[in-house]
This record gives structure tokens, sequence and C-alpha cells, in this order.
């Protein structure tokens, strides 16, 4: 059983070692950023083999499905009109012999490190997982990784959010132009399968939710699941934005960090330290901060991916 | 190994066969909308084995019952992503028809 | 490392860091510069998480995955604001070839 299983992961790196080489080839933009996107999957699959099942949702969903969807737009937004291929997909000549000599050499340096270092370890390092099984109980949640992210460590998930905060509102003040719509933006075919699909979604969102308290998952990947649903609604034309739409979305930016950093103020007034919730109530403490985020990051995702000017309602025609 | 140990492992692999049926599809026939065909019509069968061999050998009812659901988003996302590559194939084609 | 799974997939990461770097400094477009900053971070990420490994039958250590998920989180808000960016300097250089 050992050789089955470590010729399928060996099979499985073949595959990522050669989908991501395709990735970054020059060439066909297009499909460099569907191979990256499958890339990302197999990464997902490779981490499961691994015992990460959190992290591996985390990529299937944010590193793999929102960047590939960012660089999607991205490409749509540059012009591929035959004659004018523009600064950022035109295939130029190769770089010259100099320089890749130079970049493989650094690389293959980079690489021998790493590889230097993993052979120099020994396994004996106890790392902290005893350490994090030790107070597992006390934390209020037994799915470790959300322990260490809500409750040992919420000092650094507190400062993701608002990187997360900071991106949108850059990306927000320097968008040029609106995100692309489909078209056309209706057909049954569409209609029926976000009619089916996207209350299902909005339902494993928040199963998704609940369960990261004793199981893979947590508010990253729910919040995740519930961006997709937002940029469906928006790009498939299902939802037109109204007028306070804007000043609403900018309200869900902040109430992540609002409510995080309101939870911290709280804590520090009950228990005197920042972020120590009280021990009896943590699990409700952690759920609470966890809905609030679980919002704030779906409607960050997709306000990244959306922009703030949304396309004009268009009843069809050619895409500009 | 068990009867279910057989069974389930036997639906894998004819999966299996399916998948690697769209798959040579796909790299071989000439355009889109053959490619297409091939894969959403080989690869629902394939899924559909697939996670019918992964539920027996689960063994679980709760095991099942999630298996079928992923089945049922993974074929309607296929589906509909199927007939919005076919439409955005289908303008291309038009355009490049246009005189 | 103590399983050849994890270290199999460490060299992978150290395979997929190496080809990034090579491909980021060489790299045809501006588009691409971005892709190899992710696989840059997927492969350091796969490394992190080949460390934490503890076998198949031990839960794997949480820390190195928490970093990883917090990674994963900033890598997708740098490169939404590098793609902003890009698009913002096309349109510039649009802007400027037509007021020619």
């Amino acid at each position: 059983m050992n050789a089955a299983w470590l010729a399928f992961d060996a099979l499985l790196l073949a595959g990522i070692l050669g989908v991501a080489w395709a990735a970054m080839a020059p060439g066909d933009a297009f499909r460099a950023i569907v191979m990256f996107m499958v890339m990302g999957l197999l990464v997902a699959l490779a981490w499961v083999r691994l015992r990460a099942p959190d992290v591996a949702l985390a990529e299937a969903a944010v590193g793999s499905g929102v960047t590939g969807a960012l660089f999607l737009r991205t490409w749509h937004a540059l012009p591929r009109e035959a004659g004018r291929a523009s600064e950022a997909t035109a295939a130029r000549p190769a770089a010259p012999r100099r320089l890749r000599l130079a970049a493989f050499g650094l690389a293959a340096t980079l690489t021998g490190l790493l590889v230097a270092a993993l052979a120099s370890l020994d396994g004996t390092a106890p790392g902290l997982g005893d350490a994090v099984a030790a107070r597992l109980a006390q934390s209020g949640v037994s799915n470790p990784v959300t322990a260490v992210l809500l409750n040992f460590r919420a000092y650094d998930t507190l400062l993701e959010v608002v990187v997360l905060l900071a991106a949108v509102v850059v990306v927000w003040s320097l968008d040029a132009r609106p995100a692309p719509r489909p078209v056309p933006a209706r057909g049954p075919i569409f209609l029926g399968f976000a009619r089916l699909a996207l209350p299902v979604t909005v339902l494993a969102a928040g199963y998704l939710l609940w369960l990261g308290a004793f199981a893979p998952g947590g508010a990253f990947q729910a919040g995740a699941l519930l961006a997709a649903v937002g940029i469906v609604l928006l790009l498939g034309g299902l939802y037109r934005p109204g007028s306070g739409d804007r000043r609403r979305a900018r309200l869900a930016f902040g109430l992540g960090l609002a409510g995080f950093a309101g939870a911290g103020a709280l804590t520090l007034g009950l228990e005197g330290a920042m972020l120590r919730y009280p021990p009896a109530a943590a699990k409700t403490w952690i759920l609470a901060i966890e809905a609030v985020l679980t919002l704030s990051i779906a409607a960050t995702l997709a306000g990244l991916f959306l922009g703030e000017r949304s396309a004009p309602a268009r009843t069809g025609g050619e895409r500009p | 190994m068990t009867f279910f140990d057989i069974l389930g492992g036997a639906l894998l692999v004819l999966g299996l066969g399916f998948f690697v049926a769209g798959t040579v599809g796909m790299l071989r026939f000439p355009d889109a909308f053959c490619r297409l065909h091939a894969l959403t019509k080989a690869d629902n069968l394939g899924l559909a084995l697939t996670a019918l061999g992964t539920a027996v050998l689960a063994g679980t009812w709760s095991a099942a019952v999630k298996l079928a659901l992923i089945w049922g988003l993974v074929a309607l996302a296929s589906a509909t992503s199927g007939h919005l590559i076919a439409g955005h194939a289908l303008r291309a084609t038009d355009r490049r028809d246009r005189p | 490392m103590t399983t050849a799974t994890a270290l199999l997939y460490g060299l992978g990461g150290a395979l997929l860091a190496g080809m990034a770097l090579y491909r980021l400094v060489t790299a045809a477009d501006w588009l691409r510069r971005i892709v190899a900053v992710n696989v840059l971070a997927v492969g350091v990420a796969s490394i992190l998480i080949a460390t934490a490994y503890r076998g198949p039958a031990a839960p794997a250590d949480p820390v190195p995955h928490a970093f990883v998920l917090t990674g994963i989180v900033v890598l997708v808000s740098t490169s939404a604001v590098a793609l902003a960016l890009i698009r913002l300097l096309h349109a510039r250089d649009e802007n400027h070839h037509d007021s020619r």
C-alpha cells in the first residue's frame, strides 16, 4: 500500500510541476491563467495528502478560484485585437541569454538551499503541535487550526483583516474601468443554474463556518464561497446594484475589522488583556467573530474582483 | 477484501476509464465544440461512477448523502460552464465568419 | 523529514520556488510575473506544510497551517492590488497612445 501511495504522490507532484511550468510560460496568456488555476487545485489535493484539509480548502477557494478570477478579469481588461497587443501580455522576444543564465543560477541556488535545509531536518524538532494540543480544551474549539487562528494567534488574524481592508481600499481607488459583463447576461440555463446552485452555496458557506469549530472549515473558506455567490449574482446581472449599495459595500468591508477590534476592546475591559476570551464562553466569542469575519471577507473578496463601478445594464451587444 | 471493497473499486476503475476517454477526446478532437461534447458527456458519467464507488467504499449513509450532493453540484456546474463556453465559442466563430 | 511523503512534497515545493524565481526574473510580461509570484508563494507554502506533516496517523502541526492560511489571504490581497495597478498602467498607456 505504501508504494502505491508513493507512486500517487510522485505522479501528482509531476503534474503540479508540469502545469506550473506551463502556467508561467510565455505565449497565450489565457492558457497560462487556466493552467495556474489547475495548478492550484492539484496543490490543494497534495495538501490534503499532507493532512492539511483546512489550508487545502482555502487554497482551492481563494488561491486558485479568487486569484484566477482576478487574473481573468485583468486579462479581459487588456486589449487583444490583432495589431495592438498590450504591453502586459505581448509575447516579447525571449530575455537575453545572460539574464537567463543569471536567473537560472539564482533559481538553482534558491532550490539548492531549500533542499539542503529540508535534508538537514531529522524530525527531532517537536514543533508546536504538542503545545497546541495541551491547551486545545481551553481554546473553546476542537479544530486545532481554528484554535490557532482565532484564539492563540488571534492578533495575526486581526492584522490579516487589516491587510484585506487596505487592499480593497487601494483597488477601489485605482480602478479605471468597471468589471466586465458577460454577453448575454441572462439565459435559461444560467438562470436555472443560479436558482439551484446559489442557495445551496450560501447554505454550504454557513455550514463551513459552523463546521470550522470541530472539523476542517472556518471563516475564510466560508467567506470565499459567499464571495463567489456575490460575484455570480452581480456578474450575471441577477442583481443590479442600486444607489445605496456602494455605501453598504464599504460598511461591509469595515465590518470585519470593526467586529474583531471591538471584540479585542471588550476583552481588554472584561479580562484585562486584548483578545483573551472568557474561558467559559470562548466558543461563543470565536463563533461570533468568525460570523462577522465571514460576511466581511465575502464582501471584500467580491469587492476586489468587481471594483467600485459595476458595468451599466446592457441588453446585449459587443464587449468594449 | 469484502464484497463492498471489490464493488467500490470496480466502480472507481470504471469511472476512471470514462475520465480517460473524455481526456483523450479533449486532446484529439479538432475544435472546441467536439471537445466540449467529449468532456461533458464522458466526464459526467465518470463523475457519477466515481461518486458511487467512493460512497460504496466509505460505507456510511452520511458520506453517501454528502457525495450525492457533491455529484449534483459538480454536474450542475460542469453543465452550465459547458453551455457558457459553447456560447462563447459560437459567438467567436460567428464574429470570425462575418465578412 | 520523518516520512518519504513529506520529503517528496518538500522537494516539490523547493522546485516550484526555483521555477517561479526563474520565471519571475525572465518573464515576458507583467501578468506572467504576478503568476510567478503566486507560484513562488505556493512553493514556499508547500514546504511549510511538508515540515508540519507528522505521518498518516498523527494530526499535523497546526501552526504552520495557520501561517499558510494567513499567507494565502495576504497573497490574494497583494495580487489584487498588483493587478489593479497593471490595469491602471494599461489604461494610462492607452490614453497616451490615443492622444498622440
